[in-house]
């Protein structure tokens, strides 16, 4: 052991282990096309590691189990298999070989049957030997294929649930994307809305208004007109107002929920009571479902409910975004398909949040939502 | 007077141009965002800057910001806040350090320019204007509390004190005399059990129970 130590190149001793483990992704490659061209077993590829920078990338490949999966088929099984492998071709060659010896035999050079004088009666043995070997190879390929193969695909490939895991992963990954790309264009439109089409109303609605104030020696009728295109100025820039304030407010991403939905709850013609009350901010994409879930349920309430009052709470319990939202109306709301309300439901559960509506035909209409504070 | 307008959108800082001019103002400059207004309230020190919220870089309450400095800094400087949507947690950030020469309005108000220009004339003489819209967020989140004891008339009556308008520009918009508006108020002040103290002073406490700004 001690000299095996004092060899010069045992520091390099390592080394094939290493080319492996950097080659594990070639070589499974390689595997995978030899089962597909060999056994026509298609083993399922491995999803590639997402992560930000190289550096990461790498980390995560190589603290990942299938990696090491991968290496140990590679380094360990995948010899061992090679040799059980071989002995089953062995077996059919050794097996030909006896059934067919009185063939070859008298080929063999005339110093060997020289030495084997009695090799016309071992002959017999050969082919007895050979016929068993031939009738047992097919026996033993059988499994031993179908056992390569399958240890093949549980270190290789993936399982059918490891790979429903992935594509759930997938999905919800790709879900909140989807979520966050929404968030973004309400902000935009907001944005937008609010740079152009808003302060062209207000500019519209001062320059009718600076009119009216200074041209005082027009005829009535053309007062009139200037008045009423005044008031409908007035109007579009209320209309749009609080039809862009159901988006996405500035102040919500600013200052959060608490500060953006007492500007909500005092655009409605009904007296509202709002009790808010929170530990900290939630993500930006609840904060925004939250608000909207507030913004619709008061529209609703508004043009249905026919109540005198209206309960806003948002409270924080644990890891969840608590809103309640009860008024004092008609009940019975529609939460058919392609209603407010059930569009709400899906906005809500595209985070994993949770919807109850309690509405009784008389009242009250009580909305209960759910969300998690992290998506 | 002079004054400063700090608005982003070209088209309707010409309107406030002229709104103002029309009103007697004098424009010393017209700029974009809060850092040139911040520069050119203090190269021309005028008696009013009229100043858009949400500006760049940020776009959200950078006005704001800017007319707090400009209160603590040039105290002689009245500000108008202007903004598409008018916010409560604004409204509170502005009164608790200041309750004159600021007002807080909705861009749509200059429309009604005599309405407009007799708030900011309000605010430049040392008062303040409120939107009612800033009022009606403050309501929403009223609890239990001698507020409730008031009655919806008297509600009102503080609800128009809380914008900034006299017992007179109050009378007018509830269609009421003068002294209907001096009885509610004596009845407003109280019910919110107020310590005697001068009129003014005490009127000055009820509106700011009522903003929930008041440390009593």
């Amino acid at each position: 052991m001690a000299s095996v130590l004092k060899y010069r190149a045992w520091p390099w001793l390592p080394l094939p282990f290493v080319l492996i483990l950097l080659g594990v992704l070639a070589l499974t490659a390689v595997q995978r096309r030899r089962y597909r061209v060999l056994l026509g077993v298609e083993i399922l590829r491995l999803p590639a590691v997402r992560e930000q920078g190289w550096l990461r990338r790498a980390l995560r490949w190589l603290s990942g189990a299938r990696t090491w999966r991968q290496a140990g088929y590679h380094l360990l099984v995948g010899p061992l298999l090679a040799v059980v492998e071989l002995g089953v071709f062995a077996a059919w060659v050794a097996g030909l070989a006896g059934v067919t010896v009185n063939g070859w035999a008298w080929m063999l050079p005339v110093q060997v049957r020289l030495d084997h004088v009695d090799y016309a009666t071992q002959a017999v043995y050969y082919t007895a030997a050979g016929v068993l070997l031939l009738c047992a190879a097919p026996w033993l390929t059988g499994p031993v294929t179908r056992a390569e193969t399958r240890i093949a695909l549980a270190l290789l490939g993936t399982s059918r649930s490891q790979q429903l895991q992935q594509r759930v992963e997938h999905l919800s990954e790709s879900r909140t994307d989807l979520i966050d790309a929404v968030d973004t264009e309400r902000r935009r439109i907001e944005r937008d809305l609010h740079d152009g089409t808003q302060q062209r109303l207000v500019s519209l609605a001062v320059n009718l208004g600076l009119a009216k104030a200074t041209l005082t020696n027009l005829p009535d009728e053309a007062r009139a007109v200037i008045d009423e295109a005044h008031r409908e100025a007035k109007e579009a820039i209320a209309e749009l107002n609080d039809l862009v304030r159901g988006l996405h407010p500035a102040v919500l991403e600013d200052r959060g929920l608490d500060a953006a939905l007492s500007g909500l709850a005092a655009r409605v013609p009904i007296p509202v009571r709002l009790r808010v009350d929170l530990e900290e901010r939630a993500a930006p994409t609840v904060e925004s479902i939250a608000y909207f879930v507030v913004s619709e349920a008061l529209t609703n309430v508004t043009k249905h409910a026919r109540a005198t009052r209206m309960d806003v709470t948002v409270r924080q319990i644990g890891r969840m975004l608590r809103v309640n939202i009860t008024d004092d109306g008609i009940g019975g709301a529609d939460t058919s398909t392609g209603s407010g309300l059930s569009g709400l439901a899906k906005r809500v559960g595209s985070v994993d949040g949770t919807f109850h509506i309690s509405s009784p035909v008389g009242g009250p209409t009580t909305i209960a939502v759910e969300l998690p504070c992290e998506p | 007077m002079r004054a400063v307008i700090a608005e982003d959108s070209l088209l309707l800082r010409v309107g406030l141009v002229k709104v103002l001019e029309m009103a007697g103002f004098e424009i010393a400059a017209e700029v974009g965002d809060a850092e040139a207004l911040l520069a050119a309230v203090e190269e021309h020190r005028p008696g009013l800057a009229l100043v858009d919220v949400r500006m760049p870089p940020g776009f959200t309450d950078e006005g704001v910001r800017a007319a707090l400095v400009i209160r603590k800094q040039w105290p002689q400087t009245a500000v108008v806040l202007l903004s598409q949507y008018v916010e409560e947690r604004y409204a509170a950030d502005l009164l608790t350090a200041n309750t004159s020469g600021v007002g807080y309005l909705l861009k749509q108000r200059v429309a009604d320019v005599e309405e407009f220009v007799a708030s900011v004339r309000r605010v430049a003489a040392g008062g303040t204007a409120l939107d009612p819209q800033v009022v009606a967020q403050l309501l929403v989140r009223r609890r239990s509390d001698p507020l409730d004891r008031l009655t919806p008339r008297e509600r009102e009556v503080l609800a128009l004190m809380a914008e900034g308008r006299s017992n007179t520009a109050i009378a007018e918009a509830l269609i009421v005399s003068d002294s209907a508006v001096a009885k509610h108020i004596n009845n407003i002040l109280a019910k919110l059990d107020l310590p005697a103290a001068d009129a003014d002073h005490r009127r000055v406490l009820a509106v700011l129970r009522f903003l929930g700004a008041s440390p009593t």
